[in-house]
């Protein structure tokens, strides 16, 4: 074996701990790895969510009761914390849906170059955070 | 025999290559995706809070509640591919990844179960 094919890195189990924080991972890693991320927040918290949809639609009494808790909140945890929840659901729907979308595109037009999978990455990323900023002033009462 | 071994060269014998689940995964994709729509211009483009008449007003139609339960089976189908996916990648222990992936169906045929619930009773 040459020194030089000896002395070529291998790289073969990522370490969450070690070596993750130094990654630097390009908008469409990014784009990528949230994606599964925020699946698993929507699957894990899926109780949450038809609880609200069952509160928020079944009845006006139960609507009012779906409404305070985020004016209330639930046993120790404050409204506003409840609120935030939510925002980060509706973060984790609207990242998973664009960046669905961009993967519908791609595969329907084999759109996969450099240059593509970089600026709808960003795109994606400008696109769901600006929607959940929209709904968040909406969840805020800010309009 | 061709030594080039993948794409349509590829030589499929046996089952279970994911192009099913795959495909699974995009066309509930689109369902949910114009669901969303459908939602999303209803409730951005409001002004004050959504009051209940006007939240329940969304699902008040028949063809949207179909849509809606049509959405949540399409859900079912998608969230377990994705999770299954999840699993594959991260949890080598074959009885561990079994153990989970049954946890997996409870959780989603439960949760799909009650939002049906909720939705019929509408």
């Amino acid at each position: 074996m040459t020194e030089l094919a000896r002395k070529r890195p291998e790289f073969r189990n990522i370490n969450a701990l070690t070596d993750l924080p130094s990654y630097r991972l390009p908008a469409a890693g990014w784009v990528s790895i949230l994606h599964r991320v925020s699946g698993a927040l929507m699957f894990v918290l899926m109780p949450f969510i038809i609880w609200m949809f069952d509160n928020s639609i079944t009845s006006e009494f139960s609507y009012a009761q779906f409404t305070a808790l985020f004016s209330v909140g639930f046993g120790f945890v404050p409204g506003w914390m409840m609120k935030l929840v939510v925002l980060a659901l509706l973060w984790a729907y609207l990242h998973h849906f664009i960046a669905g979308i961009r993967h519908l595109y791609m595969d329907a037009n084999h759109a996969v170059s450099k240059e593509f999978g970089k600026s709808s990455a960003g795109m994606t990323l400008a696109l769901s955070i600006g929607l959940t900023i929209v709904l968040g002033a909406k969840l805020f009462g800010l309009y | 025999m061709s030594s080039v071994n993948y794409g349509s060269k590829r030589i499929v014998t046996g089952a279970g290559y994911g192009f099913r689940d795959w495909l699974a995964q995009r066309v509930t994709a689109v369902l949910m995706a114009l669901f969303t729509v459908i939602v999303l211009a209803q409730v951005i483009f409001t002004s004050g809070p959504i009051g209940y008449d006007q939240w329940a007003g969304i699902f008040a139609a028949q063809w949207m509640k179909v849509l809606t339960f049509c959405v949540i089976l399409a859900m079912l189908m998608h969230v377990w591919v994705g999770i299954r996916d999840i699993w594959m990648d991260y949890i080598k222990p074959v009885g561990v990844r079994l153990g989970l992936h049954m946890a997996s169906i409870v959780w989603l045929v439960g949760c799909a179960g009650w939002a049906i619930q909720v939705l019929w009773r509408l």
